[in-house]
């Protein structure tokens, strides 16, 4: 049974990962309607960005706080230079432009770091201590402390302060914000930044798990099913999306996996989230059309 | 200085022609003006191109492909003709959207609060600004913390007008306020219109299928058929015309 636990909690563990990665497309589809393709390429760029500062002796906070702005700066070129041609276009437009500046965003990490995979050391060990008599890994217990923290700044940001409810407003209807004088270009610029910074924060913690390299870009496949099954609306569903992801596909792989073979991890979130559509389209806390009767 | 000032209208059109996606002709010429601290009724049937002409000076048509091609839209003397409408607001007119258009999953007075943002008032300013609403929309107040989407149909008008008069507008454009209500909330909320010009001396420019009831609070009446003034007047000499009757006013 305490395997069962330590299996279980190990996955929880790992789903925060995904939260995390699943978050920055809330956070976007949310204030715009756009599902950000590029947001796997802006998680690329983040960690590439860090860790070649790092590797050319920059300290850990400067580099953090240099990669940091220059994630302001590729929002701040998104919003006037693509989002800006493309107001009031129908969201398949915005989408195809999106998957096109996930292009140019991984072309442009490439171009200016190279294509080398780095490893990315945060001084956090990925040993496993004990806890109760289950073994935890110390790396993601540390990764889902900041995943947490950045989840209460978020809520935080967006409960309780006049932006936030200026990004929930453009979110629920974008005419009628504009009505009051919302100026949606700032607003995009500001969700575009968090957005960028999620990236950070989660291109620093997987690429210090897998390496820093080209693949990064392509954890947003595993962000889909977690949106899925979380709806693509609710930053709480990103996180529960992700630890049911998180705990199922490790419980899955290890007790089915034998029976059937193995190798279950990989496509296991995938045949899940096909089942969620099937019953609960909108996702767990996906928002419906509040209606009156 | 000042009697010079209150002379020029608050609002005035100019011949305006306005076009949604570079080819569907809405609004052919309307001209028209509002004074200051009056209001003006905006009557026509379905598809006439009210709103269209509300959106136009608010700026908002350009959010839904429209553009004002000919024509000028004054505001206090001042060319707004391609102003945003963030910069409009700030200025103090301030549109009221047909079908109301509350932020259903904003709580009520977040949804008030919304239509101060541009103003950045300090808290609290914020807070006599929902105090001023409260004062003319008590109903509000008990409803604050509900989500404005489950409130009725009239207290969503209510929301919707307030949150526009948090901004402190000069001109407020009010598109068929009436629109799906029982008479007596539509009476309710007009006489609230009738109060706050009154008494704040707000201008109305407002759009509306029911010629009654707006007759019964405006000063002056504008009726737009396909696209173009057809008639217009002071209320008592739009009543008196017994062709208009019939064809639009529907007294
Ligand atoms: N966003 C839009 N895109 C294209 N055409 C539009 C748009 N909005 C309105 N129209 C067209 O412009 C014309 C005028 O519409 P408008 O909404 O201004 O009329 P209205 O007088 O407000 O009518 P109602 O009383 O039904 O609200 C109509 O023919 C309508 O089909
Ligand atoms: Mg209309």
């Amino acid at each position: 049974m305490s395997f069962f636990f330590e299996v279980l909690l190990g996955g929880l563990l790992a789903g925060v990962m995904y939260s995390l990665i699943a978050i920055g497309f809330v956070l976007i589809y949310k204030a715009s309607g756009v599902f950000n393709f590029a947001q796997g390429s802006m998680v690329l760029f983040a960690a590439l960005t860090f860790v070649s500062l790092l590797e050319r002796s920059v300290p850990f906070w400067g580099a953090f706080v240099f990669t940091l702005l220059i994630m302001l700066v590729l929002a701040w070129a998104i919003e006037r230079f693509v989002l800006r041609q493309l107001v009031n276009r129908p969201p398949i437009t915005l989408f195809m432009a999106t998957l096109g500046l996930s292009y140019i965003i991984e072309g442009l990490a490439q171009a200016v770091w190279g294509a080398q995979v780095h490893g990315l050391d945060l001084g956090v060990s990925d040993e496993p201590f004990e806890l109760g008599g289950m073994l935890l890994s110390q790396f993601d217990l540390f990764a889902a402390a900041v995943a947490g923290t950045l989840v209460v700044l978020l809520s935080l940001l967006f409960n309780k302060t006049r932006t936030g409810i200026a990004l929930r407003a453009v979110a629920d209807d974008q005419l009628a914000a504009l009505a009051v004088g919302i100026r949606l270009h700032r607003l995009w610029l500001i969700v575009w930044a968090v957005a960028g910074v999620v990236g950070l924060v989660a291109g620093l913690l997987w690429g210090a798990r897998l390496g820093v390299q080209f693949s990064l870009s392509l954890i947003v496949l595993k962000a889909l099913p977690v949106l899925i099954i979380g709806g693509f609306t609710s930053i709480g569903g990103a996180i529960v999306g992700g630890l049911i992801i998180g705990a199922s596909e490790k419980l899955a792989e290890v007790f089915i996996g034998p029976i059937i073979g193995g190798g279950i991890e990989n496509w296991f979130p995938y045949v899940l989230a096909m089942l969620f559509l099937l019953v609960r389209p909108a996702g767990l806390f996906g928002e419906r059309a509040i209606e009156r009767v | 200085m000042s009697t010079e000032l209150s002379n020029v209208p608050i609002l005035q059109l100019q011949s305006i022609e306005v076009v949604y996606e570079k080819v569907i002709l809405a609004v052919k010429d309307v001209s028209l003006s509002v004074a200051a601290n009056s209001i003006v009724a905006l009557l026509g049937a379905n598809g006439a191109g009210k709103s269209t002409t509300l959106k136009a000076i608010s700026g908002l048509a350009a959010a839904q492909r429209g553009e004002v091609v000919r024509g000028r839209v004054l505001y206090q003397g001042d060319d707004i003709t391609q102003a945003n409408p963030a910069a409009l607001v700030q200025g103090g007119l301030v549109q009221v959207l047909e079908g109301r258009h509350c932020f259903a999953h904003l709580g009520v007075e977040e949804n008030l609060i919304t239509g101060a943002l541009i103003k950045r008032p300090t808290a609290s300013v914020l807070k006599q600004q929902l105090e001023r609403i409260y004062h003319y929309f008590p109903r509000l107040k008990k409803l604050r913390k509900n989500l404005a989407g489950y409130a009725s149909g009239g207290e969503q008008q209510m929301v919707a007008i307030g949150r526009a008069l948090m901004a402190e507008p000069k001109l407020v454009l009010l598109d068929e306020p009436s629109m799906g209500l029982a008479p007596l909330v539509v009476e309710e909320i007009f006489d609230i219109i009738g109060n706050l010009n009154q008494q704040q001396g707000v201008s109305f420019l407002l759009a509306e299928q029911n010629a009654s009831i707006a007759l019964k609070y405006a000063h002056h009446g504008y009726v737009i058929e396909n696209g173009r003034v057809a008639a217009h007047g002071t209320t008592q000499e739009l009543k008196a015309r017994s062709d208009l009757q019939a064809l639009y006013l529907g007294i």
